[in-house]
This record gives C-alpha cells, structure tokens and sequence, in this order.
C-alpha cells in the first residue's frame, strides 16, 4: 500500500512571526522554517502504518520554491522513501495547492492520503476537504486515531462536542490533529541516508495547473496589544476587583 | 442584488448560537439572506429558525441521514441550491471547516478563513500565524465562500422573522464518502464553551485530572464553561472539546480566567479577546501575566479553594 504525505514548509512553531515594516505581508527573514507540525503528525501516522507492515511506501510531496527540498529532506529522514518537489515561485493558495496535489494523486495513485488538518502560517485549514472533493475521495478530517483494517479505515475525529468515529473504504483523504501521535525525531545515520533517497522535482506547469490569485493581501498587521494589567496581592484583592472594578462577577 | 446563503448548525434539537453569528455577519454583505438547513427532523428547529428576523428563506433538506454530519451529504445539498447566490458563509466550528472547504473546492471557488471583520464586501480581514498578526485580503472572485469566526461578531435580532421554509428532495449523487460509526459527546450541563459569559481554563500547572476537577466548584458558582490548555487536553487532565486554543476552539467570554495555563501563543490565539482576563499562576514570569488584567502569583492549590469560598 501507498501513502501520500503532503509536505508544508512553514515558520518554526516557536517563532514568533511579525509583519514586515511597509504592513504589505509577514517577515520571514531570519525566521527558521519547518516542516508544518500537522503535516509531521500525518508522515509519523504513516511511518507507523509502514512499520506495522500496513504500508509499502511513503511519498511526500511538496509545492513551492526550491527551498522546500529541506522539508522534503526532513521527510526522508523521518522515514518516507521518496519525495517529490513540485516548483512554482508563486505565492499559492490552498485551492492551487489542491489542484496541484490532485495531479500529484493522479500520477501516483496512493491508497491513502494523509495530510496536516492545517497549515500554522495561514490558519487556512482548507487543502485537506478542497483535495478530497476534487478527487471525490471519501473526506475524514481532524483524525486522532487511525486503525487500518485489510482495505477499510476506522477513524476518530476530534470534534467541537467530542468524539466521532468514521469509517471509510479505502483510498480515502485523512486530515490530522494534534493528538493523533507524537512525532519522533530524526536520528543522524537517517539524515544521512535521506540525502541519498529520491526527490523528483516537477514544476506546476509540467502538470497543468493554472495558478489564479484570486485572494491578496492588502495589509498584514500586528493585532491590537492587550495593555498589560495589574498583580494583586491576594483572592480578596482579586474577588473585590471583579466584582467592583471590571464589574464581570 | 447580493444574496447570502448561510449553512445553519445545529445538532438536529436547537439552532448552534453560531448560526446567529454567521447571520449577522452576512447582514454586512447584504439584506437577502437565506438559510440552508440539512436536518433529521427540522420541526425541532423550524420554530427556532423563525424567529431569525432578517432571514427570507430557508432551504429545507430532510432526511435521516442527517442524524450525523457527512460533510459530503451536507455539500451535495450546499451545490443543489447554489446557483442564486453571491456568498455562502458557515462558522469556523469543526463543522463549518470540514464542510466549507469542500464546497469550494467543487465550486472552484478560493474560501476565505476565520473571518473576524467585514470590511467591505469583498475585503476581509483574518488572523493568520495563529493571531500574531491580522490579515486584510481583497477577493476578486464574483462569488465568496466564508468561514466566521462568531466571537467577533454579534448575534443577529430574534425578535421574530417571516422565513419561508422551502422543502427539497435530496440530490441524487455518486459522491464517495465515509459512514458515520459511533460519537462520544462531552455531556455538560454548563453552558457551552464558546458561548458562556465566564469561562474558567485550567493548563499544565493543574498537574492532573484529579486537581482539573477543582475548577468546577469555581465554575459552578460563576456559571462558566470549562476550558483548556492543549497541554492540559495532551495530558490527559480534559477531553478535546475543552480546548482552546489556535487549533481548538476560539472564545471571547466577559470573563477568562487561566489556572496554571503558561500562555503560548497558541493558547493566547483562542482567548486574548476576552473582555476581562484572570491569570492564576505560581510563576511571575510566564507570558500569560502579559495579556491579563488581573494577576495573582499564587499556588494555584492553594488559591483555587480560597477562591471558590469567597465568590
């Protein structure tokens, strides 16, 4: 079995990111990127499933600039066999991403597409449903918990009320959560052994994707700064201040 | 004219106060809205809808199928009734992002996320970076798809409505998807989270879900909701539907108040919207004090009791 793994090159979670002095977009000079977290959680979900013997192989791709060979690199590290970098230079959007991994999908045919439920740059949240509804793939998002069995999958999806499980008869789309597992780190003899491993690089011409800014930034901002506000000394300090000052108890 | 089709969610029993939400919000794009409702039972919700004063129409969809929410099922209803409308809007809740992005996939249309305010009908702004920084992006498409975030908006009037309410038949359609297997529901008799005037989070610093449980005295007598941290959620302390956070859930209560909650970024991205912000915490330096109002540098085990005997 197949597992395609797409692969977001986002700010490191850690880092605060700030607009840039003429407010047209954020500031990622000197910013260190990452793997987008959501996106680590599907590959190790994946990593599993091929450590468990449920999978064959791992492909992880990527749309954007030549630096997101690094990404696809960490991928190989962690444990996909292969990668792909598709290169554009444009800024895409999600629906230009799902477009692009749909050709991707079409060329590979993978028997499960596990994705990140988010990228932590824009908060779009969005590739994941677009994908799967262009490729009419049965759609689970918000995994944290996938159990594979023979050609169907069981999964738990984390929900404003609670838990819901699905059940979906395979290929299918998975988007991840946090909680769906801990991603491991890469040792040193398999970083060494990524540089070694595949990565194909296509452009988004190649396949045929017209890319449409339909969306632009006007304006990026800092939010407005909360003024920092008092210590008190004690519960009846605080008790009195709610009650008399803010006026909220 | 500019017409609206807001996604109604409810859980088949009452309309979600999000729905109210999202309709005010599409009160800024223009005054012909109608509602699209895929429902199990909609004589639960019909008297609810109705009182939606600036709704015109609602967009019936009746089956059981519509017990549980197959996003598929409920955007193959989304596309049957399309063909009128200008912007289609649905909350950011789980619900609205695993439904509307789909939609906009098949329409081909690029949906703009977690709107916080309506500039003008085609510019919005948005939080991106899990809310270091706020985004005003301009659409040129012709038709919108939007995802709310409703804590920055109010609810629309109640005060009585004229909807018609319009059957449909179900769309036939060979669209693939999964089925529903089972749900395990947080059951609470507090008020709803991303609704409640109070709300009461507890993080790390509660150490474990024993302790977690001394927030609901404090909660009870506050009539708040319970939150989290997703550090507290990752351990284990609360279930997943607590969290709050960039990647749970958004709120902006008259009152937060965070016990031993350090306050990452993340967690702040949830509730610095908050209109009064208590931090309890034994360290002064943790970024939460940042944000708060109030802040008491206290043992939180030792606060907490104190606390609920004096409220």
């Amino acid at each position: 079995m197949k597992i395609l793994i797409p692969i977001k090159r986002v700010n490191d979670y850690n880092v605060k990111v700030r607009p840039n002095q003429a407010n047209t977009d954020v500031d990622l000079s000197n910013v260190k990127m990452a793997v987008n977290p959501f996106c680590e959680i599907a590959l190790e979900e994946a990593i599993r499933l091929k450590e468990g013997g449920n999978a064959t192989e791992i492909i992880a791709v990527s749309v954007g600039d030549e630096k997101n060979q690094e990404q696809l690199r960490t991928a190989l590290a962690l444990g996909a066999d292969r990668a792909i970098l598709v290169k554009t230079d444009k800024a895409l959007q999600p629906l230009d991403v799902s477009k692009v991994l749909v050709k991707v999908y079409e060329k590979e045919s993978p028997n499960l597409v596990i994705m990140g439920k988010v990228g932590i740059d824009g908060d779009h949240n969005q590739t994941g449903q677009m994908f799967s509804a262009l490729t009419n793939l049965p759609q689970i998002t918000f995994a944290s918990k996938v159990e594979l069995n023979g050609n169907d999958v069981e999964v738990t999806r984390e929900i404003d009320g609670g838990l819901e499980t699905l059940s979906s008869s395979l290929p299918a789309v998975i988007t991840t959560d946090l909680r769906l597992n801990e991603p491991r780190y890469a040792s040193l003899p398999n970083i060494m052994k990524a540089k070694r491993k595949p990565l194909e690089e296509l452009t988004v011409e190649e396949l045929g994707v017209e890319v449409k800014p339909t969306v632009t930034t006007l304006k990026v901002e800092s939010p407005p700064e909360r003024e920092e506000g008092v210590k008190v000394e004690n519960v009846d300090v605080l008790v009195e201040k709610l009650k008399n000052e803010a006026k909220v108890i | 004219m500019t017409k609206i089709l807001v996604l109604a969610e409810h859980d088949n029993n009452s309309l979600s106060g999000a729905t109210l939400s999202v309709t005010k919000a599409a009160e800024m794009l223009g005054d012909e809205i109608d509602l699209i409702c895929t429902t199990s039972n909609i004589s639960n919700l019909e008297a609810e809808i109705s009182t939606l004063t600036s709704v015109k129409k609602v967009h019936v969809f009746e089956d059981k199928i519509f017990e549980n929410e197959i996003a598929e099922n409920t955007v193959d209803c989304l596309i049957a009734v399309s063909d009128d409308y200008d912007y289609f809007l649905a909350s950011s809740s789980t619900s609205g992002k695993n439904i509307m992005p789909r939609f906009a996939g098949l329409m081909d249309i690029q949906q703009i996320s977690e709107v916080i305010e309506v500039v003008d009908g085609s510019t919005f702004k948005k939080p991106i970076y899990a809310g270091a920084c706020i985004a005003t992006v301009k659409t040129e498409q012709s038709r919108n798809v939007l995802t709310i975030r409703t804590t920055s908006f109010d609810k629309t009037s109640t005060d009585g409505g004229s909807a018609e309410f319009v059957k449909h038949d179900l769309p036939a359609n060979n669209t693939n998807k999964p089925t529903f297997v089972k749900n395990e529901l947080t059951v609470s008799d507090r008020p709803e989270l991303t609704s409640a005037d109070i709300v009461v989070s507890g993080g790390r610093g509660m150490q474990n879900s024993d302790n977690f449980k001394l927030l609901e005295g404090i909660a009870t007598k506050l009539n708040a909701a319970i939150g989290a941290s997703r550090a507290a959620v990752d351990s284990g302390f609360a279930p997943n539907d607590y969290q709050v956070g960039q990647t749970g859930k958004s709120v902006a209560p008259n009152l937060y108040v965070a016990v031993g909650i350090s306050g990452a970024i993340q967690h702040l991205a949830g509730m610095k919207d908050s209109k009064t912000i208590v931090a309890i915490n034994k360290d002064e330096e943790a970024p939460i004090f940042k944000v708060a109002d109030y802040g008491l540098v206290a043992d939180l085990f030792e606060a907490l009791p104190e606390l609920e005997s004096k409220l």
